[in-house]
């Protein structure tokens, strides 16, 4: 069901990752990113994943737990994957029928099952250990310059966490339409596009009634509370750099560093191999 | 005067069609009057539709009056410059435990009240802590709300009106939607912070189980008040009870019907006990 | 057409570290026209075991038999069986969809592929048996009070002719007027067309009083199946498990134990005045006897 869709989803632990700043986290997570996009050679790629694995394991997410969040993509990623391998002109490697499979296209669909599966285990990590609020905190704080430019921060950082929270509600709220127009020998698989498109609206009316319900409580339980907007407002968990926060940017540089060190340094590795293999043979 | 003061309520809506012209007026709440004082357990009785719901918004400063004016620990809720102190001191929990939750881990909930009223860090995290304490949540306080039963997200959602160091608290039908173990969780609750704290509790519900312990009950119907009294005073009125189609409790009835069958069992007993009592004394008459 | 559960298991997560038993070797027999109560606190898997009765989820293990067919074969109309075995779930109001009340109500017996005069005629007909009157007909179910808006969802229900009506906790969020009226009026029409009739509660008092038969469910197991006063008599066993019986049941019981020779065999008041009455009956006849 759609309950078990665990990317993305706050993985309660006790770990150094988990008590990180988002603001770290954040800004790590779009370095990592951007550094599997800058890397494309093995070495790289082996510095990144073992920089993975240390961060996981530091963690306390099981890695299983990431995995079976990752099932869901897993399709998308088959995709990508495929076409590149077979759409890549190049040297022909093997042939099958019509298709053809290069060296090109063989070397570019690995590196980007790497890349896309380092990128969603990487962004899984900031999103397991991150609670949602912590994640739109640290995003309000960084943006929070934008500010100036009469940008309301404030209140797309709270939009954002509302929106989380009733994701799961209403997605709970979507299994239990669904088996109560089921009940009613609704039909939801059968017939072309557009009578499919006809089936949803059973689903859909009551989603978005049950959906303008809940906002207009919402919004007066916040009020209740004394909810006005983003001034007079302090934090309850207000973001501090602490001493691990500056090791972990550290960290997350060195590993910048080493990953760049070792593109540069692969051919001549790769040589070294090379001659060893050959001293060998 | 009392924490809480209504005087002449009256609140009129306009009900519109489709197209927005207006079909008629509905009075809600049909000139209330009442005098709540510091430290009481009140309840309000109806069923649905009878105003109850839309009195208790008037206390928090949701809703204005019409006519007439309410107090809320002496500020005139029509002020503007009250609103954000009215909305302190009276502090509202509601039907739906899923609707009014906006933290995604108790805690952070519990905080989101003191922390628009611009609490300093460091007291809402005490505050917080005790709050959580008072409902029995505290040990829950690193979850997440979307995995609690249905009582224990409404004893977070008490907490974090109790974080805001109200001196009144609203509760409208908290219960209605809880299965009966949720219920009870939630009257304990509410029961232990009008002892304890000494917090005036008003507890709009339709369960008349859970007002057999106020000090002062009033009953709706129609946008006015139709019965007040202690629960006692209340629960005597049977017929008027089951006229307006509420329940009451299962003794209460039994003992009315005993009565009417020429048993002299005083009106508005609440209790087995009492009750009992009540039939040694007709045993005692027999010999 | 008899529902028959052998061994009916349903097990959440199967593939995880963590299962779920939400249901452990269920076995019951619902026959033809019997008024039932379910009854289990949140999470004793009552709204599991019901989902099942129509196919909306599989056993996981054992078989469910309607009519004497097992409805997981693979040449077993699952549409069918769901019109069959209507389901009405908890809050069911929020299923509603359509403009107006006579068209949402229309849904169910369209799905069944029906004539378009057999539709209007069925859907009129749950209408009237759930007691909506026919002014409300053409208005928007949105615009209904909460009572009404669970009447029609009933009747969207209805519509499709069942031979089992499942009522999934008909009462929730209902005032104690509109928990009345809905509990009388499915008894009403469970008298009128003769079908089982399944009530799913919480709530003991609310049950006792309508149903033939009760069924307890605690952690995914039936623990007792039987009259709603054999039930009660284990009202020391219901208590434990966060369910209680009618108050009158605990009235009685603390008479008896303070030496007043009552039956505690009694689910409603007008059952516990008669008690009363024929005690102190028996105690003035014993006195003049005496005297």
């Amino acid at each position: 069901m759609l309950r078990d869709i665990t990317l993305g989803q706050y993985y309660q632990a006790d770990s150094v990752i988990h008590r990180l700043d988002p603001r770290v986290k954040l800004g790590s997570t779009i370095l990592f990113i951007i550094s599997l996009f800058v890397f494309d050679g093995a070495a790289g790629y082996l510095v990144a994943a073992i920089f993975l694995a240390f961060v996981i394991n530091l963690s306390k997410v099981p890695f299983r737990f990431m995995v079976k969040g990752m099932k869901a993509i897993v399709f998308l990623l088959m995709i990508t994957v495929v076409f590149n391998l077979f759409l890549t002109p190049g040297e022909p490697l093997v042939a099958i029928w019509k298709l053809k499979i290069t060296r090109e296209g063989l070397r570019l669909a690995v590196l980007l099952a790497i890349r896309l599966s380092f990128l969603i285990i990487g962004s899984s990590i900031m999103t397991l250990t991150t609670t949602p609020n912590q994640l739109t905190d640290g995003l309000e704080k960084m943006l929070s310059p934008l500010k100036r430019i009469k940008v309301p921060v404030h209140e797309i950082a709270m939009m954002m966490s509302i929106a989380l929270r009733f994701i799961p509600i209403l997605m709970e709220e979507t299994d239990k339409i669904m088996k109560a127009q089921l009940a009613r020998c609704a039909d939801f698989d059968s017939g072309n596009i557009i009578k499919k498109a006809k089936g949803l609206v059973p689903l859909l009316v009551p989603l978005f009634i049950s959906a303008f319900r809940r906002a207009n409580d919402l919004a007066m339980a916040m009020e209740a509370r004394c909810y006005r907007g983003g001034e007079h407002r302090t934090k309850m968990k207000p973001l501090h750099y602490a001493r691990r926060d500056f090791i972990a940017y550290a960290v997350v540089l060195c590993y910048l560093v080493i990953g760049v060190a070792a593109g540069y340094l692969e051919p001549v590795l790769l040589a070294m191999a090379g001659i060893t293999g050959g001293v060998s043979i | 005067m009392g924490i809480i003061k209504v005087k002449d309520l009256i609140f009129e809506y306009i009900r519109r069609d489709e197209e927005g012209n207006v079909e008629g007026i509905t009075t809600a709440v049909d000139n209330i009057n009442l005098d709540i004082n510091q430290g009481d357990f009140v309840a309000v009785l109806g069923h649905n539709g009878s105003g109850k719901s839309t009195l208790a918004k008037h206390l928090n400063a949701i809703l204005y009056p019409t006519e007439g004016t309410v107090w809320v620990d002496g500020k005139d809720t029509q002020k503007d410059e009250y609103i954000w102190e009215i909305r302190q001191t009276a502090g509202m929990v509601f039907q739906n435990p899923d609707n009014q939750i906006i933290g995604q881990i108790v805690e952070e909930d519990v905080g989101f009240g003191p922390e628009n009223m611009g609490v300093p860090t460091k007291e809402i995290w005490e505050r917080v802590d005790e709050s959580l304490k008072a409902v029995g949540m505290y040990e829950f306080r690193k979850h997440s709300p979307n995995k609690l039963s249905g009582g224990q997200k409404q004893r977070v959602s008490i907490a974090g009106v109790i974080a805001m160091h109200p001196k009144c608290i609203i509760l409208d039908e908290p219960t209605a939607m809880l299965d009966p173990k949720g219920r009870r969780e939630v009257i304990r609750a509410v029961r232990a912070l009008n002892d304890v704290e000494r917090i005036t509790v008003i507890l709009i519900t339709h369960y008349m189980e859970e007002v057999i312990y106020a000090d002062k009950v009033f009953v709706m119907d129609q946008g006015k008040i139709t019965l007040q009294g202690t629960p006692r005073e209340v629960f005597s009125k049977v017929e008027r009870l089951k006229e307006l189609r509420l329940d009451v409790p299962q003794v209460t009835l039994l003992a009315h019907a005993l009565r009417q069958e020429g048993f002299s069992i005083p009106e508005g007993v609440l209790t087995k006990e009492e009750f009992r009592e009540a039939l040694d004394h007709c045993v005692d008459a027999l010999f | 057409m008899p529902i028959i559960l052998d061994k009916v298991s349903h097990v959440y997560g199967q593939d995880t570290n963590a299962p779920i038993k939400a249901l452990n070797n269920i076995n019951l027999v619902i026959p033809d026209g019997q008024f039932i109560g379910i009854i289990g606190h949140t999470g004793s898997g009552k709204s599991t075991l019901v989902q099942h009765l129509n196919g909306l989820m599989k056993a996981t293990g054992g078989n469910i038999y309607f009519n004497g067919e097992d409805i997981d074969d693979n040449d077993f109309d699952k549409k069918k069986l769901r019109s069959k075995v209507g389901l009405v779930f908890q809050y069911p109001e929020h299923q509603l969809f359509e403009t107006d009340v006579f068209t949402d109500v229309c849904f169910g017996p369209k799905n069944l592929g029906l004539s378009k005069t057999e539709i209007e005629l069925r859907a009129y007909e749950a209408l009237k048996l759930v007691g909506l009157d026919d002014e409300y007909f053409y208005q928007s179910p949105f615009d209904l009070s909460g009572g009404q808006k669970r009447r029609v969802a009933i009747a969207g229900v209805l519509a499709m002719k069942p031979q089992v009506l499942v009522l999934d906790e008909p009462t929730a969020g209902l005032d104690p007027k509109g928990r009345d009226e809905i509990l009388d009026q499915i008894s009403k029409l469970k008298k009128e067309t003769g079908i089982t009739v399944i009530l799913v509660s919480h709530s003991m008092d609310d049950v006792a009083r309508y149903v033939e038969r009760i069924i307890v469910m605690n952690r995914g197991c039936v623990m007792y199946d039987d009259e709603p006063r054999e039930v009660f008599r284990h009202y020391a066993e219901l208590e434990k498990i966060g369910l209680a019986a009618p108050q009158v049941t605990y009235i009685m019981k603390d008479l008896q134990a303070h030496g007043y020779d009552v039956s505690d065999d009694v689910t409603t008041i007008d059952e516990a005045k008669d008690e009363i009455k024929r005690y102190f009956a028996s105690l003035a006849a014993a006195r003049k006897g005496n005297g």
